[in-house]
C-alpha cells in the first residue's frame, strides 16, 4: 500500500521545505518534488506537516480511574491533539508497578490502534516511596521510564538507588520535583494572589529544593534524571548549571506553565487548579526563555482529565490538573507567532527531542526510513476550543470555550489517517 | 445611595460608598437595639438559614439574634449533622435547602472562595460568615462601626493590627476595607503569621510591637488561633506573649485614648493581658454588641430585595 501526501509544507527541527511524502506501508519511503504512484494520494493543500507529536507526559486514569479518562478516550484526545506517541505516567489504580499492568496498557492501545502508548511504569511499588519496581521486566513489557509522578520519590536514598538501578537498564527517571512538606496544604502558588484570595500558598522552593536535591543525586549515580513540569525561574537556573556542569539531567515544560500565571486564580476558578501551580508572569517569562535558549528541552502536556462533578467542588477539595492533549498545539503556536521559537523549534520540543528522550529511533522527524506517523496542521485556523471538540473524557481545562488558532487537522499513524478536523 | 448586590462575599469586593451605606444602616439598627421590645417586623416571612460547616458560636448567635430581631424565621444548619457528612457535595447541600425557599444563607466555610462558591450557584443572597482565611465581612464592618462611634470618622486613623495577619479572615477584610477608608494600617506579627508577599495590603508592615502600636489610634489584637495552625508556627504562647502581646507599657506609646480591639475569644495572658482586656479604652465587648447591628443591616439590605415588605429601619 502507497500512499502519497501531495502539496506539504514540511517542518523538521532542523528545516523546512515544500515536498510530496511517499509512504509505503507504515514508513516514509521517500520525500521528494516528484510525484511517485501511489494507491491513494491526499492533498494536503501547502498545511504543516510535523513529525508525529509526542507527549512524554499524560495521564490516562486507566485502570482504575477510567471514568475520568480510559485508554480509548486518551488515545481520541492525542491524535485530535496531533500526537501520536503518549507517556502515561504510573499512578493509576493499581499503579503501574509491575508487568501486568504495563502489557494491559500497551494491548489496551494497540487494540484502539491510534497511537503508540509507551507506560512510564513507577519508581517504587505502588509508589510508596519505599521499594523498586522490577524494572527490567517493565522494560521488556514495553515500559519506556520510570516515574512516581503526582508524588515525588521523597526519600534520597531511594531516588538514588531506582536511578542506580535504573541506568543499568539504560533508562530514565523522570522527577515529580516537590517537597512535599514545604508545600504543605496549599493549593496555589504562595505570592500575592495567595495573599489576596487567602487560598493557602506552594512556594516556588518547594520545587526548586527537590530539582537541586534530583541534580545531585544525578551527579553521584551518573544516571539520566528528567524533571517532569517545571514552573519556575529558579527551577531552571538550577537546570541550566546541571547542564553546565555535564550531569545528565533534562526537562520539560506544560503549556499552561509557559502561557497562564497565577493572576488566573483571583476567582477561585478550579480550572486553573495545578500542581505544580500557575506561578507568577516572571516564571512564565521565564519559561518562554528556557524554551527560547535551549534549557529546556522538551514541552508536555501533563495531561490530566477529572470528571466534573470533582472540579465543581470547593476549591481545597477539587483536585489538581487540567486536560492538555488537545491544547498543545495552539498554544506552543502562540510561542511561534510571537517569535519565542522558531516552528523548527516547536517541532524539536513536541517530537524530536522527545523521541531522542525516550531512545524512539525511528520517530521524531519526517525522513526517510521513518515510521510515517505525522501531524498535518493548519497553524492559521481560529477556532474555539469547545465540548464538541473535545475528545477527552475530562472537560477541565482552562481553555474551553475560549478561542484558539491552530489545530491538527489530520494526524497519521503508521501511514494511516487517525483523525481529521472535520470544524 | 442603596445596596444592589445580591450577596455579601467580602470587603474586597465593595467600594468605599457600599461601605459607608452598610455602616450608615447598621447605626439605625444599634437604636432597636437599644429598646425594650428589640423586635421590628422587617424580614417577617423570611427564612434566613445558617449554614455553618465550620464551628461557630458567636457568630452564628449573632446572625441568629440579628435575624430574629428583624423578625424573620431563622434556622440553624450545622454541618457536623449534615449530609454533607454523608457525602452529598456542597452545592447539592446547597441547592436542597434553597429549594425549601431560603431566602437568605449566612455561611461559613473552612475553605477559602467557597462562600462565593455557593453564591455563584443559588438564587438566595449568601452573606459570608467567614470563608477559611479569605475575608469575613460582618466581622470588619462591626469592627469598623465600633470604630467610628469612638473615634469618629475612618479617614486618617492610625490603626494597628497585630498577630496572626497570614491565618485571619478578620485581618484580611480589615485590611481591604480600611484601606478604601483612607486608614493608615499598620501590620505587625510573627514572621511565621505573615504572608510571604504582603505587597497587596499596601500597608506598613512593622518590625516590632513598639513600632506597631506607637501612636496608633485603635490597636487591633488579632487571636491566636491554635486551631488553625500546626506546632510550628508558634514555639510557645509564653514567647508569643512575651514579644507580641499587648500590655500597659506598650499601650501606653500609643495615641492618647486609643481603643483596644479584639474579635474575640480572647486568649488572657496571652495577645492581651488581663488588664488590658478589661481596661476602659478596651472595646471588645462593644465590638460584639455592634455585632448584632451590622449583621441586621446585612440580612436587611440583601433580605428586602426580593419583596415589598421594605420597612425602613430607622
Amino acid at each position: 500500500m502507497k500512499t502519497l501526501l501531495k502539496n506539504c509544507r514540511i517542518v523538521n527541527h532542523n528545516e523546512t521545505k515544500e515536498a510530496n511524502i511517499l509512504i509505503e506501508d507504515e514508513i516514509i519511503k521517500s520525500i521528494t518534488t516528484d510525484e511517485p504512484e501511489a494507491d491513494k494520494v491526499i492533498d494536503i493543500g501547502g498545511k504543516t506537516v510535523m513529525p508525529g507529536l509526542i507527549d512524554m507526559h499524560v495521564h490516562f486514569r486507566d485502570p482504575g480511574l477510567e471514568y475520568k479518562e480510559d485508554i480509548e478516550s486518551g488515545s481520541e484526545a492525542a491524535v485530535a491533539g496531533g500526537v501520536t506517541t503518549v507517556c502515561p505516567m504510573a499512578n493509576t489504580k493499581p499503579v503501574n508497578d509491575n508487568r501486568v499492568t504495563t502489557e494491559f496498557m500497551v494491548k489496551k492501545a494497540m487494540n484502539k490502534g491510534l497511537i503508540d502508548l509507551l507506560p512510564v511504569g513507577a519508581v517504587t511499588k505502588g509508589m510508596k516511596g519505599e521499594e523498586l519496581v522490577e524494572m527490567g521486566d517493565m522494560l521488556e513489557a514495553g515500559a519506556c521510564a520510570f516515574s512516581d509522578d503526582g508524588l515525588p520519590v521523597l526519600n534520597s536514598d531511594v531516588m538514588r538507588r531506582a536511578m542506580e538501578y535504573a541506568k543499568g537498564f539504560g533508562a530514565m527517571i523522570l522527577s515529580h520535583s516537590e517537597d512535599k512538606h514545604l508545600a504543605g496544604g496549599g493549593v496555589i502558588n504562595e505570592g500575592e494572589v495567595s495573599t489576596i484570595t487567602g487560598l493557602k500558598g506552594i512556594p516556588a522552593e518547594t520545587e526548586e529544593i527537590m530539582i537541586a536535591r534530583d541534580i545531585l543525586i544525578s551527579k553521584l549515580t551518573g544516571g539520566h534524571m528528567h524533571i517532569c513540569h517545571v514552573s519556575t525561574e529558579g527551577s531552571l537556573k538550577l537546570i541550566k548549571w546541571a547542564k553546565e556542569q555535564g550531569y545528565k539531567v533534562t526537562c520539560e515544560v506544560t503549556p499552561h506553565h509557559f502561557t497562564l500565571s497565577d493572576n488566573e486564580l483571583l476567582n477561585y476558578d478550579t480550572n486553573f487548579k495545578m500542581n505544580p501551580p500557575l506561578r507568577t508572569q516572571a516564571d512564565v517569562q521565564a519559561m518562554k526563555d528556557g524554551l527560547a535558549d535551549g534549557t529546556i528541552d522538551c514541552i508536555a502536556t501533563d495531561h490530566a482529565p477529572h470528571h466534573i462533578d470533582e472540579k465543581f467542588q470547593e476549591f481545597d477539595l477539587a483536585p489538581f490538573g487540567i486536560t492538555g492533549l488537545q491544547t498543545l498545539i495552539p498554544l506552543t503556536l502562540n510561542l511561534v507567532r510571537s517569535g519565542v521559537i522558531t516552528e523548527n523549534e516547536m517541532a524539536k520540543l513536541c517530537s524530536y527531542t522527545p523521541a531522542k528522550l525516550l531512545k524512539l529511533d525511528n520517530k521524531g522527524a519526517v525522513a526517510e526510513g521513518m515510521l510515517a506517523d505525522l501531524t498535518v496542521i493548519d497553524t492559521e485556523l481560529e477556532y474555539t476550543f469547545n465540548k464538541e471538540l473535545n475528545r477527552s473524557k475530562g472537560v477541565n481545562s482552562p481553555f474551553m470555550n475560549k478561542p484558539l488558532k491552530g489545530i491538527a487537522v489530520k494526524t497519521i499513524k503508521n501511514g494511516n489517517v487517525v483523525y481529521e478536523y472535520n470544524g | 445611595m442603596s445596596f444592589k448586590r445580591k450577596d455579601l462575599i467580602g470587603m474586597k469586593d465593595l467600594t468605599p460608598e457600599e461601605i459607608t451605606y452598610l455602616l450608615d444602616t447598621a447605626d439605625k439598627f444599634r437604636e432597636i437595639n437599644e429598646r425594650s421590645v428589640k423586635k421590628v417586623p422587617t424580614l417577617k416571612g423570611r427564612t434566613v438559614v445558617n449554614l455553618f460547616f465550620e464551628n461557630s458560636t458567636r457568630t452564628r448567635t449573632s446572625f441568629e439574634i440579628a435575624g430574629k430581631r428583624l423578625g424573620a424565621d431563622t434556622i440553624n444548619f450545622s454541618a457536623s449533622a449534615s449530609s454533607t457528612a454523608k457525602g452529598e457535595t456542597l452545592i447539592d447541600t446547597v441547592r436542597n435547602i434553597e429549594s425549601m425557599k431560603t431566602d437568605v444563607f449566612v455561611v461559613r466555610h473552612a475553605y477559602s472562595g467557597s462562600i462565593r462558591f455557593i453564591a455563584e450557584n443559588t438564587e438566595a443572597s449568601v452573606i459570608n460568615a467567614g470563608d477559611g482565611l479569605n475575608e469575613h465581612p460582618t466581622q470588619s464592618l462591626l469592627d469598623m462601626l465600633t470604630i467610628r462611634q469612638h473615634k469618629g470618622d475612618l479617614s486618617g486613623l492610625r490603626v494597628a493590627i497585630i498577630g496572626d495577619i497570614t491565618h485571619s479572615r478578620v485581618a484580611r477584610s480589615n485590611i481591604w476595607a480600611m484601606k478604601k477608608l483612607g486608614v493608615d494600617l499598620r501590620l505587625f506579627g510573627p514572621g511565621t503569621m505573615l504572608p510571604v508577599n504582603t505587597d497587596p495590603f499596601a500597608c506598613h508592615m512593622c518590625s516590632s510591637m513598639e513600632e506597631a502600636v506607637e501612636g496608633a489610634d485603635v490597636i487591633m489584637m488579632l487571636r491566636i488561633q491554635r486551631e488553625r495552625m500546626g506546632k510550628l508556627l508558634l514555639p510557645s504562647v509564653r514567647e508569643y506573649a512575651k514579644f507580641y502581646g499587648l500590655n500597659m507599657k506598650r499601650y501606653n506609646m500609643a495615641a492618647k485614648d486609643a481603643i483596644i480591639m479584639h474579635p474575640g475569644p480572647i486568649n488572657r495572658g496571652v495577645e492581651l493581658s488581663s488588664e488590658i482586656a478589661d481596661y476602659t479604652n478596651s472595646v471588645i465587648l462593644p465590638q460584639v454588641e455592634n455585632g448584632v447591628a451590622v449583621r441586621m443591616a446585612a440580612l436587611y439590605l440583601l433580605g428586602i430585595k426580593k419583596g415589598d415588605n421594605n420597612e425602613d429601619p430607622s
